[in-house]
């Protein structure tokens, strides 16, 4: 608990230079010490020589003392209790876990209790996202009625009332038939479809098979689930034209079709999660139901492939997979936990083992996190570019610090990452111009000059 | 005590000797010592067993303890309590040692964390059987003095078994060799890396091996078709005389119970006097048990005591 959720600050008016900062900016694939000004909660201009003699008169600075700033995350798969299960996540609580993690756009899943099925569902994040006026808030369409994998559900109407992009969350569509026309019927429309590809009778088991799934005396769900469904949806990509994006790829075979597949110039594009980068199935020894998780957490090899991944690009982006779960849920028998991490407040710092590691640049590393997951769902976030939204991050890469579950934002604590050595900390994020969170050690020097 | 994993051959051999100390004391007319005296056991089944429940009630009684058998059909477990409030709420009875059975792996170990009395590892889902391995073990060492050297083949339905892991984990640990036999879709992946030689069929499965241990086919725990039929298993996998010839000459033949008899094991080899020692692991059963309790909860700080 070391900062401060700035609530109902104003919108952004007037200038306010961020200068003396480590400017990432991904879309131009670069990193330099330089400037940000923002004018009535836009960037108005950046780069590396803007105010290098020091910020005009007139208009308010912020020293950010060397830190980095960057694009705020745009984090495309969270899911809260809000409807239904309010006592694990509001999405109130969950736009504060995210304003502490650096995040100032968050796309939210529809597997809720009711589902996200209907155009009335969408309207009411929008209207709660209003009310809260933290991060931004985006949702999902159901790709079918009641994510039962069987009807369409309806596209159209939901992408007027603002769904970004439609899916059936942790569910995987395993009628190849109801896949075909939904991919085909977005097209129409050119929405994006956002699959888990796990082959659903095949997937049944509690983690990963191998030698620690038997040693545990716990089913097993084989990597060869993933494979062969992302084989399949490039086919019907392939057949349909649709526009295809694979979440939560976890398996290095995955990897390696979903590159081909690339190569043919089809239309497919994926992400993974920090568990799957930064975790291996040794993380769920001693029935550690925190490390349960869908897909489960898989070999070594395979995390090792995860991050070349990352690193070729193969795997666009990266996401959170938020998904609280209470002690009720985890503090059972493995089988009978519910699978699910929370990882707003971890993500960045996670993924930033990716740039300590030297695997990533953090131009690159910021393509993952920000520009790729905005530019795929069209939200106008997760770049530095003028005009665009002054959604920003500014964190210390070098803070060390521990996870520790106590100290979460989110409503519940089911971490896999808990205890974890990490480096990297936001110091504050920013919000169309408006600073959300402020980091205890962070004072911004507001001298106007 | 949650499982023979991890175990050292010494902790292993010291309880083997201790439970050799009972057989004779349970065969006697005068079967019962003051050991535990004042010490309370409870008996926490979750899933249905009447031969391990009773074993570890007649080790307890025999030496001097309380028992107190919960039955779950009656207890408020079936009223939507939580395994760690059942946990607490007998903790707080303060037991010395909790002995628990559960239809989940891992369900023990999770209620050993909530409890700060002995807890017994009686059978956990797919995971461990430590006391059914140990009265193996016991059993095979009075019958061929040694487990070093031996070549042993588990048989049948080796995904579902805890008995199967716990003997894999115990007889390498004591330097057995240890070979899995049964059809591809009952071997769980990767049981090679623990060490096994793995055969898909009962005639090289079998060649030379000196102890034939036979698994119960357990058809509760299958979720779908694994085999086409149980004559098409029995006929396969199923243990007879014809599949025993491959076996050395005075192979014994041991099943952990309850048997089904025609499906994985033929009645004359069940029953068969010269080969068969299947009522001698339920007796070992006790002194095994009887053991476990004296090294947990006997208050004799041995080298034993380590196990706990």
């Amino acid at each position: 608990m070391s900062g401060d959720i700035l609530r109902g600050a104003p919108p952004h008016a007037g200038s306010t230079a961020y200068i003396n900062a480590r400017i990432i900016d991904p879309t131009g694939d670069s990193e330099y010490d330089g400037a940000v000004l923002i004018s009535d909660g836009k960037i108005a201009d950046f780069g590396p020589n803007l105010f290098a003699s020091g910020a005009p008169y007139g208009i308010q600075s912020v020293d950010c003392h060397g830190h980095y700033l960057a694009p705020g995350l745009v984090d495309a798969r969270v899911h809260t209790g809000e409807p239904g299960e309010e006592h694990k996540e509001t999405l109130e609580s969950a736009a504060v876990a995210a304003a502490v993690g650096g995040i100032t756009s968050m796309v939210l899943l529809p597997d809720n209790e009711p589902p996200f099925d209907d155009a009335s569902l969408i309207e009411f994040v929008a209207r709660r996202a209003r009310q809260i006026k933290l991060t931004n808030m985006y949702a999902y369409g159901a790709l079918t009625v009641g994510l039962e994998g069987k009807e369409l559900a309806e596209m159209g109407l939901m992408a007027e009332a603002g769904a970004v992009a439609f899916t059936d969350a942790d569910h995987a569509v395993g009628n190849a038939q109801v896949l075909r026309r939904a991919l085909y019927y977005a097209k129409g429309f050119d929405a994006l479809v956002v699959h888990l590809p796990q082959e659903p009778t095949l997937s049944g088991g509690h983690m990963t098979s191998g030698e620690m799934a038997t040693r545990l005396g716990l089913s097993g769900n084989p990597p060869l689930a993933e494979v062969m469904m992302v084989e399949r949806d490039i086919r019907l990509v392939e057949m349909t034209g649709g526009r295809l994006h694979l979440t939560k790829i976890s398996t290095a075979e995955s990897v390696k079709v979903i590159a081909a597949a690339k190569a043919r110039g089809l239309k497919i594009t994926c992400d993974t999660a920090p568990p799957y980068f930064a975790l291996n199935d040794l993380a769920v020894g001693d029935y550690r139901t925190f490390g349960k998780l869908v897909p489960p957490l898989r070999s070594e090899k395979d995390r090792e492939a995860i991050v070349e991944g990352l690193k070729s690009g193969v795997i666009d982006a990266i996401v959170s997979d938020h998904r609280p779960q209470d002690q009720d849920s985890k503090r059972v028998p493995f089988a009978q936990a519910e699978p699910g991490g929370i990882g707003l407040e971890t993500l960045l710092p996670v993924s930033l083992e990716l740039a300590h590691n030297k695997q990533l640049s953090l131009a690159r590393l910021f393509q993952r996190l920000s520009a790729t997951p905005a530019g795929l769902l069209g939200l106008p976030g997760g770049k530095l570019a003028k005009g665009a939204p002054a959604d920003l991050v500014l964190f210390d890469a070098d803070f060390a610090w521990k996870i520790d579950r106590v100290d979460f934002w989110s409503k519940t604590k089911n971490s896999p990452f808990d205890e974890r050595p990490v480096q990297g900390r936001v110091m504050a994020t920013i919000v169309g111009g408006r600073t959300i969170y402020r980091h205890d050690s962070f004072t911004p020097a507001a001298a106007a000059a | 005590m949650l499982g023979i994993e991890g175990l050292s051959p010494e902790t292993i051999s010291g309880l083997l000797d201790l439970s050799e100390s009972y057989i004779d004391q349970n065969r006697s007319l005068d079967k019962r010592r003051d050991l535990l005296s004042g010490r309370t056991v409870i008996n926490l089944f979750f899933e249905n067993s009447t031969r391990t429940r009773t074993s570890f009630e007649v080790a307890a009684k025999r030496l001097g303890a309380d028992v107190i058998n919960m039955d779950v059909t009656t207890s408020s477990v079936k009223k939507g309590e939580t395994l760690l409030d059942t946990a607490m709420t007998l903790n707080a009875m303060r037991p010395d040692a909790i002995v628990v059975r559960h239809s989940e792996s891992g369900a023990v170990n999770l209620l050993s964390q909530k409890v700060n009395c002995t807890v017994i590892n009686a059978g956990d889902g797919q995971h461990e059987h430590p006391t059914q391995a140990l009265l193996d073990a016991l059993t095979i060492r009075r019958r061929r003095g040694r487990l070093q050297g031996l070549l042993v083949a588990i048989c049948g339905d080796i995904m579902h078994s805890r008995v199967a892991r716990s003997n894999i984990h115990l007889l390498q640990i004591m330097g057995a060799r240890v070979r899995v036999v049964g059809p591809p879709t009952l071997m769980p992946t990767d049981i090679d890396r623990l060490g096994v030689e793995v055969h898909y069929n009962m005639r090289t499965g079998l060649k030379d091996v000196d102890i034939v241990m036979m698994l119960r086919l357990q058809t509760e725990r299958m979720q779908g078709s694994f085999v086409p039929s149980i004559s098409e298993y029995f006929r396969f996998f199923g243990l007879d005389h014809e599949k025993l010839k491959v076996a050395k000459p005075d192979a014994l033949i041991m099943h952990p119970g309850p048997m089904n008899r025609g499906v994985e094991i033929d009645s004359e080899v069940a029953d068969d006097l010269d080969r068969s020692v299947i009522h001698e692991q339920v007796e070992m059963g006790v002194a095994v048990r009887m053991a476990c309790l004296e090294a947990l909860i006997g208050g004799r700080r041995n080298a034993i005591g380590a196990a706990a």
